[in-house]
C-alpha cells in the first residue's frame, strides 16, 4: 500500500529512458546498416552488399594496422591487468603505509586527465631517453592508462568481499599467500576478467595518445581511421567500425557471462 | 594477532610494481614536460635545445638554470589565440557539461526507478556504448550530420526545412558529439547514488504530506549530490582538454586548448610552446582533479 504511489515507474521516467536509449543507440544502428550499403554514396541507398567489407580486406595497410591495434591491444591489456590488480590489492588489502596518497593520487588521476596531456608527457619522456618509437612505446603508454581503469574495477570488486573470508583461512592456517592464491582471487577473478576486456577496448580505441606515442610506419587502426575521417565520409570505414563494433559486441557478451557464471555460484555480479 | 595485520604487509609489497610504473611513466614525464616548457625552441630533432646535461657537473646544472626561461609562457598570455582557446574550453565544457546534467538526470532516475531485474540490463545497456569505440561513435554522426546525411533528408521529408542545413562544422553538431560521448559518464555515477537510496525516506516524505514533485527536491536531489559532484567532475575534466570531437565536429575558426596543442606540436612542431601550453592546462584541472581524487577515494576506500 505504501510502495505504491512512491515508487511506480511514471511516464515521466519511461519517456526519459526511452528517449536516452534511443539516443545512445541510433547512431550506431544506422553506421551499421549502411556499412552493407551497395552504393558508394554513403548517403543513397543501394542495396545490401558486403562490397565494403572486401575493399577493407584487399586495403594492406589497414589491415597492417589493424593488426598492429590488436597487438598493442592484447600486450598493453595484459600487462595493465598484472599492476592494476597488484595496485588494488596494495590499497584495499595494504591498510596504510608511506606514499599511500600520492599511489592512489596517481591511479585516479589518468581517468580524467585529458589525453593530450598524457600524450605529450610520454613522448617527452620517450624521446629525452632515445627510446625507438613504434610498438612498445605505444604499448607503455597505454598499459600506463589502462592500468588505472583496471585498478578501479578489482578495487571496487575487492572492496564488497566479505574479508571475513580471508581472515578464516588464515585461522585454519593458509599463510597470507595461501589465502590470497586460494580465497580471495577465485573471487576477484570475474573483476580481473572485466578489467582485462576493459583495458583491451580502451586501448582499441585510442587515438590522442596512440597519435603522440608511436613512430613513423607504425600507425594504430584508430590512427589511420581518424586520418580517413578528417577526409569525409568513406563507405570502407562504415565496414571497419562495424567490424570493430561485433569484436567488442563479442568482448561485451563473454564479459557478461563470465560474471552470470560467477553469479551462477552465489556470488553478486562483477561492478563492470 | 589478527588475520588482517598479517594479510596486509604482503598486500603494501604489491604496491611496488605499479607504483614503479606509474611514477616512471605517469610522474617522471610531468618533469618533462616542465624543463621542455622552460626551454627553447630550436629548429633541430627533437625541437629543442637540451637543457640538461649531467655529464658536465655542477657548472652544466647552473648554465641550464641560468637558460631557463618564461618565454613561452609569456607567449601564451600575450598571444590571443591561446588565451581564447583556455576560455572557449572552459565554457565548452561548462555548457556540455550542464546540457549533460539535464539529460542524463531523468535517465538515471529513470533507472534507479525501475523493477530490480531490468535495472542491471539497464545499467548494461548505458555501459555498453562507453565500451565501443569513441571514434566510431563521432563518426557515426559524421554519417548523419553530413550535407546529404540522413537528418536533413528527413527534415526535408517532413518540410520541416526547403533546403539542407550545414551541421557539421558547426558548434551544435560539436556539443552534440560532445553530450553523446560523455552520457553514459554522467549517467553511471548519478545512477549509483539514485539506487543506493532508501525507498523509506520517500515514503517518509509522502506520509508527512509532500507531494512527489516536492519530495523529489526535498529529499531525493539533495542526497543525489555526491553523484551529481561525481559525474560533473568525470565529465568537465576531460571535455576541457578534448581533442577528437571538436577536430572532426566543430569549425575551424576557433580552436579548443587540446586543438591549440596538437596544432603547435604537429604542424608548428613547437615543443616547448605546445609543452608551456599543456602545464597551463594541467593548472587550470588541478583544483578539479584534487577534488575528484579525494571523491573517488572516499567512495573507493571509505565504503566498505
Amino acid at each position: 500500500m505504501m510502495a505504491g504511489a512512491s515508487n511506480r515507474l511514471s511516464s515521466f521516467n519511461v519517456v526519459s529512458l526511452v528517449l536516452g536509449l534511443a539516443f545512445l543507440y541510433l547512431p550506431i544502428v544506422i553506421l551499421v546498416i549502411y556499412s552493407f550499403n551497395a552504393s558508394r554514396l554513403v548517403t543513397v541507398w543501394g542495396g545490401w552488399s558486403l562490397r565494403w567489407y572486401q575493399e577493407f580486406f584487399n586495403d594492406r595497410a589497414m589491415i597492417e594496422a589493424g593488426l598492429m591495434s590488436l597487438r598493442v591491444a592484447a600486450a598493453s591489456a595484459t600487462i595493465a591487468t598484472l599492476l592494476g590488480t597488484l595496485a588494488a590489492v596494495a590499497l584495499s588489502r595494504g591498510e596504510t603505509f608511506r606514499g599511500r596518497t600520492l599511489f592512489s593520487g596517481m591511479l585516479y588521476a589518468p581517468l580524467v586527465m585529458p589525453e593530450v596531456i598524457t600524450g605529450l608527457s610520454l613522448l617527452l619522456l620517450f624521446v629525452a631517453v632515445n627510446a625507438e618509437r613504434g610498438f612498445w612505446t605505444v604499448t607503455i603508454a597505454h598499459t600506463t592508462l589502462t592500468l588505472c581503469f583496471v585498478a578501479v574495477v578489482v578495487q571496487s570488486r575487492l572492496g564488497a568481499l566479505d574479508r571475513s573470508l580471508e581472515e578464516a583461512a588464515m585461522d585454519l592456517g593458509c599463510g597470507p599467500a595461501r589465502a590470497f592464491v586460494a580465497v580471495t582471487l577465485p573471487l576477484i577473478l570475474p573483476a580481473i576478467a572485466a578489467g582485462w576486456m576493459l583495458a583491451f577496448t580502451l586501448s582499441l580505441d585510442d587515438v590522442v595518445i596512440a597519435s603522440f606515442t608511436t613512430g613513423p610506419g607504425s600507425a594504430t587502426l584508430p590512427i589511420r581511421i581518424y586520418s580517413e575521417v578528417r577526409l569525409g565520409v568513406k563507405p570502407e570505414i562504415n565496414a571497419i567500425c562495424t567490424l570493430i563494433i561485433g569484436l567488442i559486441a563479442v568482448i561485451i557478451v563473454l564479459a557478461s557471462l563470465v560474471s552470470k557464471l560467477t553469479s551462477a555460484r552465489g556470488e553478486s555480479a562483477a561492478p563492470l | 594477532m589478527s588475520g588482517r595485520r598479517i594479510f596486509s604487509r604482503p598486500a603494501r609489497l604489491a604496491a611496488v610494481a605499479p607504483y614503479l610504473w606509474m611514477a616512471l611513466f605517469f610522474l617522471v614525464p610531468f618533469g618533462f614536460v616542465l624543463k621542455i616548457s622552460l626551454s627553447q625552441t630550436a629548429i633541430a630533432q627533437p625541437p629543442y635545445l637540451p637543457v640538461f646535461d649531467l655529464t658536465q657537473g655542477w657548472t652544466a646544472i647552473k648554465a641550464t638554470l641560468a637558460a631557463l626561461s618564461l618565454d613561452n609562457f609569456r607567449l601564451l598570455i600575450s598571444d590571443n589565440l591561446y588565451v581564447v582557446s583556455y576560455l572557449r574550453s572552459l565554457v565548452v565544457a561548462m555548457v556540455s557539461t550542464s546540457i549533460l546534467l539535464v539529460i542524463g538526470y531523468p535517465i538515471a532516475y529513470g533507472m534507479a526507478r525501475l523493477p530490480r531485474k531490468w535495472q542491471s540490463i539497464a545499467m548494461m545497456l548505458v555501459i555498453v556504448p562507453f565500451w565501443t569505440s569513441f571514434l566510431i561513435r563521432i563518426y557515426a554522426w559524421i554519417n548523419i550530420l553530413q550535407h546529404d546525411g540522413l537528418l536533413n533528408k528527413i527534415l526535408l521529408a517532413l518540410h520541416l526545412v526547403s533546403a539542407p542545413l550545414v551541421w557539421l562544422s558547426t558548434d551544435s553538431a560539436m556539443y552534440l558529439g560532445i553530450v553523446y560521448s560523455y552520457l553514459p559518464f554522467m549517467i553511471l555515477p548519478l545512477y549509483a547514488t539514485l539506487a543506493k537510496m532508501d525507498p523509506a525516506l520517500l515514503e517518509a516524505a509522502g506520509d508527512l504530506g509532500a507531494s512527489p514533485r516536492r519530495a523529489f527536491w526535498l529529499v531525493t536531489f539533495p542526497l543525489s549530490l555526491p553523484g551529481v559532484g561525481a559525474g560533473i567532475l568525470l565529465c568537465f575534466i576531460p571535455i576541457v582538454g578534448e581533442f577528437v570531437i571538436p577536430d572532426l565536429l566543430a569549425g575551424s575558426n576557433s580552436l579548443m586548448i587540446g586543438q591549440t596543442l596538437w596544432l603547435e606540436f604537429f604542424t608548428n612542431k613547437d615543443w616547448p610552446v605546445a609543452s608551456a601550453a599543456a602545464v597551463v592546462l594541467l593548472v587550470l584541472l588541478v583544483a578539479p582533479m584534487l577534488f575528484y581524487d579525494r571523491l573517488q577515494r572516499r567512495q573507493l576506500e571509505g565504503g566498505r
